[in-house]
């Protein structure tokens, strides 16, 4: 395509895992001057392929090539060192030092031996207005916005000679105007030939900036396109995928017909929930024996929906209905009170308490809604944990190892049936199938279909198009923080025309409801 | 040979191998230089002996750490354990001091109710200051750790109060079917803890907010509620062993006592194993390390080494057996060996230090 050559090549990439193969054969290329987005839902390889271009991991396989002579880092600053800076989603600077200090930490001008903070704040200055940033750079980094400090970092990145400048996610915590004053800053450092590979989930700025757009899906190369040959849906069909998996098809339709379920008793109302910075106000009924899942790329919101119902983040504006009382949940407990169950997407974080056995873990949430002067008697505990290993298939099948000794897949399950055992009545899953192998996989699909036969109603999160589409009656969109539209999972409803609404924001789809 | 090699490191790899490897050498040595140390006499009916001695005065001291241990698994510390020892120990010599009757066994017994009663209203203060407003627990007790030494001097005017009654003095020297009292009340309170935090969901409640607070908040556990409570048992050991230590001189100093207890027993505390980052807690091995400590006192002054030294012996023995008890510390020396050590060496030990 063009007669230049790339300043940065990366040729048949595999890394892998314990198995997971995070990358398989995958080539990537970058030309100076360019803004290359590289693109590709949670998993796809995104954060390992940046990884071991910047030396954090070694590769497997496959070689990269700076200006045409083979390199092999083996740690960031080695990269830094030749000319590849990287800035990450969170600032990974020093808050409680100047901004100066922050630019030039581990380089400070030096006289005499000792720093010279004068030249420091001189040359931090221009360094700055070169990005057209002026501000006081002996103030504390901390006391600037994100997206300040976010400039400062790229500003930094930039001033260590950098030719690849790798953005990870820069805009992801940075409102409209900031993200506009970061997109022009990119603008300038590509006509000063700097190359920029840039991660990020939102395509208005894909399509605002990038140049060039590779995607990848699974660990694999799907392609690369330049950004006017590929349009939006494109782009969401490609990052998504269309083909369907080896999972054995789940006809959702074999338990409950979407137009009963949604004629019968609904379980929770939201009518124009929403969180400032979070979530915009959204409305949304669950019925029993419902599956609603929530489509969206990764950004969304949709985990922020779920957090709302939960009660792990308050919400600031509308009503929440449970069983035709209006009820305000501002906390776990009080949903949980409600029968109200969430399986939150990060298990390490936010689910299991890794040191902790896996009966412990299991009988958590119950106990802890009993409170701790009523332990669940050890019979109990035994019966139930052990109906639940096998049930779910927990492997090892051992009550007494603690649950980080596990795989992803077998955590996951034991997240689950802490819930289950609470009987909720509304289940919140979040990602319940990322990152474990299509066995487990396959099982828990088939858990909610039977579990919603049973009358529960769930909320099903997840970034697989095909996954939702199998399991859920209706189908909410969401994109940008806004639920842009709902539709009923009927025999019309299919792949394309969710990828539509994600990619037109919903709007061929009618109103948003 | 090669059986011992194989079955050692599950021995050795065991939390409370080391510690108490050192206790017994800490044995042996005193009775190297005193070998009276080890003997036990019975007078009239009651024992007496150094060792008997050991456990008489590491009471105060297992009480403080049984405390600590639950505030550290919650990923807290209570720097204001020993505040609160000179606190609950000066209001109760206070009161005693001020009964006509000294010896009257209600005058003390509401004398130790007060003071009690006082120790707990601090606890909440601390858990109040750490759950409720959010405090860095290491800054909240700090607080009253510097707040209640002056909170004693007020309550001694400064003075030194002396009392002379015999109940309370039982307390710190007295004995129970031949056994020091404050030996049996100790014995009593780890009991109770124990059954407290094990026979009900309590401990694993605590285990779970140490190990991962968020996770704990979205399983619905009221963390808040169990961080007050923690903090509030932690006071109310101090407050007890206000009581021993003050008995044990019959007078109470608000300047000297239960200065430095927090240090040791959150020593204590890490040397029976539990992690100061939060989670998993071992009360047997708080015993242990409680002893430990006591011992290692008891030997400095035993055997008369200069007090200017005595700390840094006291310091010396400590990091030996913290560094001992690290992981990485023992992988280094076990390469250092150069014995080629079997491939089943850490997965066996792995499995032993998974509590069952």
């Amino acid at each position: 395509m063009s007669q230049r050559h790339p300043v940065l090549t990366m040729t048949a990439i595999s890394k892998i895992f314990p198995g997971v193969r995070a990358l398989d054969g995958v080539d990537f290329r970058l030309f100076p001057g360019e803004v290359h987005a590289l693109m590709g839902e949670n998993g796809a390889g995104k954060s390992t392929l940046i990884k071991v271009l910047t030396g954090v991991y070694g590769t497997d396989a496959g070689t990269v090539t700076l200006d045409g002579a083979r390199v092999s880092f083996t740690g960031p600053m080695q990269a830094t060192a030749a000319g590849v800076s990287t800035v990450y989603q969170e600032v990974n600077l020093l808050p409680n030092l100047s901004v100066a200090e922050n630019i030039f930490i581990g380089r400070e001008p030096r006289r005499l031996g000792v720093v010279d903070w004068r030249a420091m704040r001189r040359r931090a200055t221009e360094l700055l207005a070169r990005i057209d940033l002026h501000i006081d750079v002996t103030e504390l980094l901390g006391s600037y916005s994100l997206a300040v400090q976010q400039m400062v970092a790229i500003a930094r990145a930039v001033d260590v000679r950098a030719r690849v400048l790798i953005l990870d996610e820069p805009t992801s915590s940075l409102d409209a105007d900031e993200v506009a004053q970061l997109l022009r800053i990119m603008r300038q450092l590509r006509d000063d030939g700097i190359a920029i590979l840039f991660v990020t989930h939102f395509l208005d700025q894909v399509y605002g900036i990038a140049d060039r757009i590779t995607v990848l899906r699974n660990g694999r190369l799907v392609g690369e396109w330049p950004t006017a040959e590929l349009p939006q849906l494109a782009l969401v069909e490609k990052m998504i995928g269309k083909e369907l998996d080896a999972l054995e098809s789940i006809d959702a339709d074999a338990g409950n017909d979407p137009e009963a379920v949604a004629a019968g008793p609904p379980l929770v109302t939201a009518e124009g929930l929403g969180r400032t910075g979070s979530v915009a106000p959204f409305s949304l009924t669950i019925h029993q024996g419902e599956v609603v899942g929530l489509a969206g790329l990764l950004g969304s919101g949709r985990t922020e929906v779920a957090r709302l119902f939960f009660g792990a983040d308050r919400a600031d504006q509308g009503q929440l209905t449970v069983d035709g009382t209006p009820t305000t949940i501002r906390n776990p407990v009080a949903a949980i009170d409600r029968n109200i169950a969430f399986c939150s997407e990060n298990r390490r974080t936010e689910g299991l308490v890794g040191e902790l056995t896996v009966r412990e873990n299991i009988i958590l949430a119950m106990q802890a809604a009993r409170g701790w002067l009523r332990p669940v008697p050890r019979r109990r505990q035994d019966e139930l944990v052990q109906r639940w290993i096998e049930a779910l298939s927990i492997r090892p099948a051992n009550p007494d190892l603690p649950v980080r000794n596990l795989s992803g897949g077998n955590q996951q399950k034991v997240l689950l049936a802490r819930w289950l055992i609470t009987e909720p009545r509304l289940l919140i899953l979040d990602e319940p199938t990322r990152g474990i192998d299509i066995g487990a996989k396959t099982e828990i699909q088939r858990l909610v279909v039977k579990l919603a036969d049973g009358g529960m109603a769930v909320l099903f999160i997840s970034a697989e198009l095909e996954e939702v589409l199998r399991l859920s009656h209706r189908v909410a969109v969401m994109r940008d923080r806004q639920m842009v539209t709902q539709l009923t999972n009927d025999d019309t409803l299919d792949a394309d025309r969710v990828m539509n609404a994600i990619a037109s924001g919903g709007h061929e789809e009618g109103a948003p409801a | 040979m090669s059986t011992l090699r194989s079955r050692l490191p599950a021995v050795t790899g065991h939390r409370l191998f080391w510690p108490l490897v050192v206790l017994v050498l800490l044995i042996a040595a005193n009775t190297v230089y005193r070998p009276s140390f080890l003997s036990v006499e019975l007078k009239n009916g009651h024992l007496y002996g150094s060792l008997v001695d050991i456990l008489r005065l590491s009471a105060p001291l297992i009480l403080v750490a049984l405390g600590m241990s639950l505030v550290i698994a919650t990923g807290g510390i209570d720097l204001s354990v020993g505040s609160v020892v000179a606190v609950s120990g000066a209001v109760a010599c206070l009161y005693i001091s001020k009964q006509p009757d000294q010896n009257s066994l209600g005058g003390v017994v509401t004398a130790l109710a007060l003071a009690f009663g006082v120790a707990l209203l601090l606890g909440v203060w601390n858990g109040t200051l750490v759950a409720v407003i959010g405090i860095q627990p290491i800054i909240a007790t700090l607080i009253l750790m510097v707040a209640g030494r002056g909170l004693a001097q007020l309550v001694t005017q400064g003075q030194i109060i002396t009392v002379n009654s015999d109940p309370y003095r039982t307390i710190g020297v007295g004995h129970l079917v031949g056994l020091p009292f404050a030996i049996i009340v100790a014995l009593a309170v780890t009991l109770l803890v124990a059954v407290l935090t094990r026979r009900t969901a309590l401990g694993m409640i605590i285990e779970a907010v140490g190990g991962n607070a968020e996770a704990s908040r979205l399983a619905g556990v009221r963390a808040r509620r169990i961080t007050l409570l923690v903090y509030v048992v932690s006071a109310a050991c101090a407050g007890i062993a206000g009581f021993m230590m003050t008995a044990n001189v019959s007078s109470a100093d608000g300047n000297a006592a239960g200065l430095w207890v927090e240090l040791d027993a959150i020593l204590a505390v890490v040397i029976g194993g539990t992690s100061l980052a939060g989670g998993r807690f071992y009360l047997g091995g708080t015993i242990v390390g409680a002893l430990l400590i006591q011992t290692l006192t008891t030997s400095v002054y035993a055997m008369s080494i200069d007090p200017q030294t005595a700390l840094l012996f006291k310091a010396v023995v400590v990091i030996v057996v913290c560094l001992i008890q690290a992981p990485a510390f023992r992988a280094r020396l076990r390469r250092r060996a150069a014995t080629p050590t079997p491939p089943t060496t850490p997965a066996e030990q792995q499995k032993e230090q998974v509590p069952a």
